[in-house]
């Protein structure tokens, strides 16, 4: 560990406006919520934000995840239609627009959607990722847009919609526009399955709410990150309702793979690979 | 017994003091107690009106939860006869959250299908006070499948606090079931016509209330959350539920506005469980004009009209006028955000104001 070259020469790179690291706003150093280990984050963005300690995979811009998944790390971006923002002209202690500009700025997305279009293993593929860091990868009207968008954008270009879901669910902050998108994704889904093209979700952690009660669970096959909270009420609410301390591994991955609700746990470095195999058994179906 | 809220306090004397004027006075009323039975009502009308010239969201969510409110049960005894009910997901269980069966309504074939809340202590345990379970949703799906093989119409009555969180329930995939019924709703191939009854309490309540036409009851709710749960969130603090009420635009004025629904069936004076009979007829007659405007489409058009519908929820008027791939070429990386045009604020408009002002100051000034 060298202290000088891991924490100062990008402190000088970035004084000399050297190039932007791929997470906007974040530190340095970030601390593994599992295993408590402070982590370099330029050792972490290598190691696709999983713990080289205790195998946590923590939160990962989607950005970053495409450069990764696609081949050669080249994706083309795609914009989604701009709604209005704040339909309610919500205001609880802050405001909504401060709260929302504030995430566009940090994470550099338009919401919490990031379309992606390219090539995994020779396979033209649209992809979905969600970013936990844009206000609790809640779904917003826009948010819904962007799965209309890129189901449509799937089904014109004839190729397979992945998406990555990670969110806390339902953006209340648009109460009704935000509760219409559940519907909405949900035909956005059905836009795929009925041009017969596969439509593959990848749960990671966390995936609750509105989101797993929408488009997150219509998967044709569904594949999860390891020890991802994946559930529709949160523990929390649930624990109030119960009055009993749930389980251990109540909601994770494995327990939903156990209980029939997902076809298979893959690492995040296996996840191109497995991916690619599948989409070749779908795609390329001729000897 | 009757249940008061806060805000009807002043009604209950007056109500109390009917029924005694009633009760002396059985066979042969005296021209006195006509009149000031007659004012008492008056009386009781006036209150009402005024309390309704202000109503809160949060009087209004009161009112939506009210227990004497029809439930999806009293809809069913006054508007469907012949009803066969139907029970069980046929895979694990029945679930009394959500009632459901054929039925004759107006003369036609019907699928109805509600969330049931029950009406007294033990109604409302059995009932499991209205929150579905997997098992509630598997079932709904079961009986819109039937109705679609049987080429009858759905109507579908929302009155639920929320889909139950419970560890059971999360067990059996309580999203993976209200995402399917959702898509249920999405892909039938016959009419469903859906009414909000009372509470529209989320996700649990999209999984069956999704259709061709929405109606919705004046004092009924709809919300992705409970003001309750809203304000312990966002305010940290339960207190805050009338404040939560009125930001989170949850009553059928709102969701008229943004084409949530399709039309608001007003309520008697004081709210439905003031008259109970008026508010079901009314609420049958809109059901019967909406399905009848539905009667020349069928299979696949009905299917793509719903789907149309959903689709155009929160564009109207909001959006962008270029939405296509020009779109994406001219949208800047990470898009534009577009806000109403509030020409009122705009700082040409304010300085022009300014400058008309001074001008009119000067000329007033020197003249």
């Amino acid at each position: 560990m060298n202290w000088i070259t891991k924490f100062v020469k990008p402190k000088l790179k970035s004084l000399l406006g050297g190039k932007k690291s791929l997470e906007i706003g974040e530190e340095a150093w970030v601390k593994c919520k599992q295993c408590q280990t402070m982590l370099y984050s330029e050792d972490l963005e290598k190691n696709l934000y999983v713990c080289p300690h205790c195998d946590l995979h923590l939160h990962i811009h989607p950005r970053l995840r495409m450069k990764h998944l696609f081949d050669e790390g080249a994706f083309k971006e795609i914009s989604y239609p701009t709604v209005q923002l704040d339909p309610l002209n919500f205001k609880d202690k802050t405001s909504y627009k401060d709260k929302f500009k504030e995430a566009q700025r940090k994470t550099e997305m338009q919401d919490a959607f990031l379309i992606g279009f390219g090539k995994i293993q020779g396979i033209t593929t649209t992809v979905i990722g969600m970013n936990f860091k844009f206000m609790g990868g809640s779904l917003s009207s826009a948010g819904a847009e962007a799965m209309v968008k890129a189901a449509e954008h799937a089904v014109a270009n004839n190729t397979a919609l992945v998406i990555f879901t990670a969110s806390g669910g339902a953006r209340m902050q648009e109460n009704q526009m935000s509760l219409q998108a559940l519907p909405k994704t949900t035909i956005a889904v059905q836009m795929v399955k009925d041009a017969k093209l596969p439509y593959i979700v990848v749960l990671t952690d966390p995936t609750t709410g509105g989101v797993t009660a929408s488009f997150a669970m219509l998967g044709d096959v569904a594949i999860a990150e390891p020890k991802a909270l994946i559930g529709f009420a949160g523990p929390r609410v649930i624990q109030n309702t119960v009055g009993e301390t749930l389980p251990d591994g109540f909601q994770r991955s494995e327990f939903l793979l156990d209980h029939g609700f997902i076809d298979q746990i893959v690492h995040r470095k296996d996840l191109k690979t497995k991916l690619a195999q599948l989409l070749s058994l779908l795609l390329k179906r001729a000897a | 017994m009757q249940t008061y809220l806060d805000f009807e306090k002043p009604i209950e004397e007056l109500d109390l003091k009917i029924i005694e004027l009633k009760e002396q006075n059985l066979e042969y009323p005296s021209e006195e107690t006509i009149t000031q039975i007659a004012e008492a009502e008056q009386l009781i009308k006036n209150i009402y009106k005024k309390i309704f010239s202000t109503i809160t969201p949060w009087q209004k969510t009161q009112i939506s939860r009210h227990p004497e409110r029809p439930k999806t049960q009293d809809y069913i005894d006054n508007l469907i006869t012949d009803f066969f009910e139907l029970a069980g997901d046929r895979s694990f269980a029945e679930d009394k959250a959500i009632t459901g069966g054929f039925g004759r309504f107006r003369g036609q074939s019907v699928l109805v299908l509600g969330h049931e809340k029950g009406h007294d202590t033990n109604s409302r345990i059995k009932h499991n006070f209205g929150m579905p379970k997997p098992e509630g949703y598997r079932k709904a799906i079961r009986l819109m499948k039937l109705a679609e093989q049987f080429d009858m119409p759905v109507i579908s009555f929302v009155d639920t606090p929320g889909a139950y969180p419970g560890l059971g329930a999360e067990q059996r995939g309580q999203g993976d079931a209200i995402a399917k019924a959702t898509e249920c709703c999405l892909s039938l191939g016959v009419p469903i016509i859906v009414v909000i009854i009372g509470e529209g309490g989320s996700g649990g309540a999209v999984a069956i209330g999704t259709g061709n036409n929405v109606l919705m009851l004046e004092n009924s709710i709809y919300s992705v959350i409970s003001p309750e749960g809203c304000s312990s969130i966002l305010w940290k603090d339960s207190s805050k539920a009338p404040e939560a009420a009125e930001a989170l635009k949850l009553t059928a004025a709102d969701m008229l506005k943004v084409d949530v629904i399709d039309k608001i069936i007003p309520e008697p004076l004081g709210g439905g469980h003031r008259n109970r009979s008026k508010v079901i007829e009314d609420t049958g007659n809109a059901i019967e004009e909406y399905l009848k405007a539905l009667s020349n489409q069928h299979g696949n058009e009905l299917k793509h009209s719903r789907q149309e519908r959903y689709l155009q929820i929160g564009r109207n008027g909001l959006f962008s006028e270029k939405t296509s791939a020009a779109n994406e070429a001219l949208d800047s990386k990470f898009g534009k955000i577009r806000e109403p045009k509030n020409f009122i604020k705009h700082p040409v408009f304010i300085g022009l104001i300014a400058i008309i002002g001074i001008a009119a100051l000067g000329f007033y000034w020197f003249n």
